[in-house]
């Protein structure tokens, strides 16, 4: 794939979302509180098949209390999450992926003193006929995988903690669309990364979303989210500001909602215009 | 097989062709390729290196099978427990109650067989030893559990829990022996588990043992080099194979022919033998006492252990816990059921060297295990576990309880007492686990 890569910033032709389709998953009305703090009050989003929904707001916004919800890391305490119209249960990790919902964390959430082919298959080890851990099989996949992510990635045997942190990305994204996810939460995956590495990141979501994969994108980055989302969630203190779509708003106008946490239709002209 | 022979050998033809440049930098390339744990490797050679020393410390022989068969039995019941304690550590757990639980295994056989079975099955019954065993590891298992339960899912610190079950466990012992030592054990039960020449597998079973270890590497390689033949993965170097082969024949064969079976039964042993049946024939050389009891079971707890940590989903657990416990538990692995089930094999572990230790003793006194908590931490730490978690093998940790056991058996030897031991113990753990630290940050 890195072949044929167009130059950063440019996206290529991917076919969008299917406007009206049932959302691959949606959200609705979720609640989480970490003691008697609300960190998530009341929010609903969806993605659609190959969508990608960027999910932005500033720091304690609630974006990745929300997104763990949706992962089993930290279940919802109300409301609802539906997968192609139907009510799911998710009150786990192994839930979530059992319903097709892989999660790159932002702290990457790899087993440092394990080798990439252990730590891609964490928790669902390939098996032999004896029931013992089938390692060539495992390491194979992982060779697959890697070419198509990261061709230069040659360190299948040494643990994760000698890899450079693009290296260890590529980990991470590789466990999360190697099992054949129907939608991808990515929580900063560039945060870490240098210019190049973010660059391939770039590209790899679009051939996910290329794939159909729905794909909620935690970021920080505004550029990043107008570049490659689709519709933009925006957060404010656990609180689901609105919902855009990207070709409809300006980033400045984006940028009035995470700040003063305002819906875009009670945005003033100069109100955006003070934020510079 | 031969195809893959010539690819695989090829790319080393041309070092050798360029060849004087036999330094100790072209040694220690080769011995990478063999693919062997290189730190295991260092500690083999330590302890020989200390076994020499021993024997050129003074002018006393010291490499006899006498004294290597005593020091490798005194050391299995710690060696043992060892093996399970590796997996406790690298979950990022401890457990400093296990020399108290051996306590209470050991005294549960001792009063078994001297206040129960007496007046039930009888003194003499067939079934004795089986009974007392399965108490004794059906206990360690329990207690176990209760840690890991205490541990894993109600949430209380391991050091807290197994510091309280030190106290506690060793206040069980003396109420249930009412304050004095039991004794003695079922002559057959300490027959099986204390070692020494009847409680050994003979000559014969150990030859067998030997070429059974023999052909198990052999098969292992084959298997493995077919697996990554399957996948065309690179190949491990041909001689390579060959030496790991050999270097196990050979070790094995040395170990069964200069220790296990040069050992033979002394004449009162003989004596009593042929007394007891006269169509016992004594071959020429005497009788040939071969591998322990002790050290038979030392070892297959080392290859079960290792098998576990290495080849079952458990044993991945375990590492990805003690890496990082986050990722683990994101990962959809029962953390809280892993700890505890690291626990209970500890436990059950606790069970197998309370036997022995009781067998040993030939009943149980007060004080049986003191002290092993941290002799079995030691033996884990000194072979490569680290307390950060994540990092340990259970070789390393039977490595290091043999390394212990032949510092102070061989101090003891050469007329060192017991303070002097400590120091040198002493000096040597900090040393050991100082020198890891140090390289384990070089290589990052």
């Amino acid at each position: 794939m890195t072949a044929q890569q167009p130059p950063d910033g440019a996206a290529p032709a991917v076919p969008g979302p299917v406007a009206g389709a049932t959302p691959a998953v949606e959200m609705r009305g979720i609640n989480v509180s970490f003691g008697g703090v609300r960190a998530v009050s009341d929010v609903s989003v969806d993605v659609r098949p190959g969508e990608v929904i960027g999910l932005v707001g500033g720091n304690g916004a609630g974006k990745s209390t929300l997104m763990r919800a949706l992962s089993g890391a930290h279940p919802a305490d109300t409301g609802e999450i539906l997968m192609n119209g139907q009510p799911v249960k998710i009150s786990n990790p192994r839930d979530a992926k059992n319903l097709g919902i892989e999660t790159i964390y932002q702290t990457l959430a790899l087993a440092d003193n394990i080798a990439a082919p252990g730590n891609l298959f964490l928790g669902r080890e390939l098996l032999t006929r004896m029931r013992t851990l089938d390692d060539s099989a495992m390491e194979d996949a992982t060779r697959k995988i890697m070419g198509r992510l990261n061709p230069n990635f040659t360190r299948f045997a040494i643990p994760v903690m000698f890899l450079s942190g693009g290296q260890r990305q590529a980990v991470a994204i590789a466990r999360a669309v190697h099992f054949n996810a129907k939608v991808v939460v990515m929580d900063e995956p560039t945060a870490a990364l240098g210019p190049a590495e973010t660059a391939q990141v770039r590209n790899l979501i679009r051939q996910l979303k290329g794939e159909g994969i729905g794909i909620f994108l935690v970021s920080h980055d505004i550029h990043d989210v107008f570049d490659l989302a689709d519709r933009i969630s925006v957060m404010y203190h656990g609180r689901l500001v609105g919902t855009v779509n990207k070709t409809e708003v300006t980033t400045d106008e984006v940028l009035g909602m995470i700040i003063l946490g305002k819906p875009l239709e009670k945005l003033s002209a100069a109100e955006v215009e003070a934020l510079h | 097989m031969s195809d893959t022979a010539t690819t695989s050998e090829a790319p080393a033809a041309p070092a050798r062709g360029a060849g004087v440049r036999v330094g100790l930098g072209w040694v220690m390339d080769r011995v990478r390729e063999t693919e062997i744990d290189l730190r295991l490797f260092g500690m083999v050679i330590a302890l020989a290196v200390i076994l020499v020393g021993i024997e050129l410390a003074d002018n006393k022989p010291f490499l006899q099978p006498v004294n290597l068969l005593n020091l490798a039995v005194q050391a299995a019941p710690v060696a043992i427990i060892a093996c399970g304690m590796v997996l406790v550590i690298v979950t990022r757990q401890i457990d400093i109650s296990v020399g108290s639980v051996v306590g209470v295994v050991s005294m549960t056989i001792a009063i078994l067989f001297f206040r129960v079975f007496p007046g039930t099955i009888g003194v003499d019954s067939p079934f004795g030893w089986a009974i007392a065993l399965a108490a004794g590891l059906g206990v360690g298992a329990l207690i176990g559990a209760l840690n890991g339960y205490l541990i894993a899912y109600v949430g209380i610190p391991s050091f807290i829990v197994t510091l309280g079950g030190l106290a506690a466990w060793r206040g069980l012992v003396f109420i249930i022996a009412g304050g004095s030592t039991i004794a003695p054990d079922d002559k057959f039960f300490v027959l099986l588990f204390a070692g020494g020449p009847l409680g050994s597998i003979g000559g014969i079973a150990s030859w067998v043992v030997a070429a059974l270890a023999v052909v198990a590497v052999g098969v292992g390689l084959i298997n493995s080099r077919r697996q990554r033949r399957r996948f065309g993965f690179p190949l491990r170097p041909r001689w390579a194979e060959v030496a790991i082969v050999a270097a196990s024949a050979i070790f094995a064969i040395g170990f069964v022919a200069f220790v296990f079976n040069a050992y033979k039964w002394p004449q009162g042993l003989v004596d009593n033998k042929l007394a007891q049946d006269p169509t016992f024939v004594v071959p020429p050389g005497g009788v040939e006492s071969g591998i322990p009891n002790p050290i038979l079971l030392m070892i297959g707890v080392m290859l079960v252990v290792t098998f576990m940590a290495r080849r079952l989903r458990f044993g991945r657990a375990i590492y990805a816990i003690g890496g990082n416990p986050d990722a683990a538990e994101l990962a959809g692995i029962n953390t809280r059921w892993t700890v505890m089930k690291t626990f209970i094999l500890l436990g059950l572990l606790c069970g197998i060297a309370g036997a022995i230790a009781s067998a040993r003793l030939n009943g149980a006194s007060l004080d049986i295990g003191q002290g092993y908590e941290l002799l079995v931490i030691a033996a884990a730490v000194i072979g490569g576990t680290s307390f950060a978690g994540g990092i340990g093998t259970v070789p390393g940790a039977i490595l290091g309880a043999l390394v212990m056991q032949a510092l102070s058996y061989g101090m003891s030897y050469l007329g060192y007492s017991t303070p002097y031991q400590n120091i040198v113990f002493g000096i040597v753990l900090i040393s050991i686990v100082g020198f890891d630290s140090w390289n384990r940050r070089r290589a990052r």
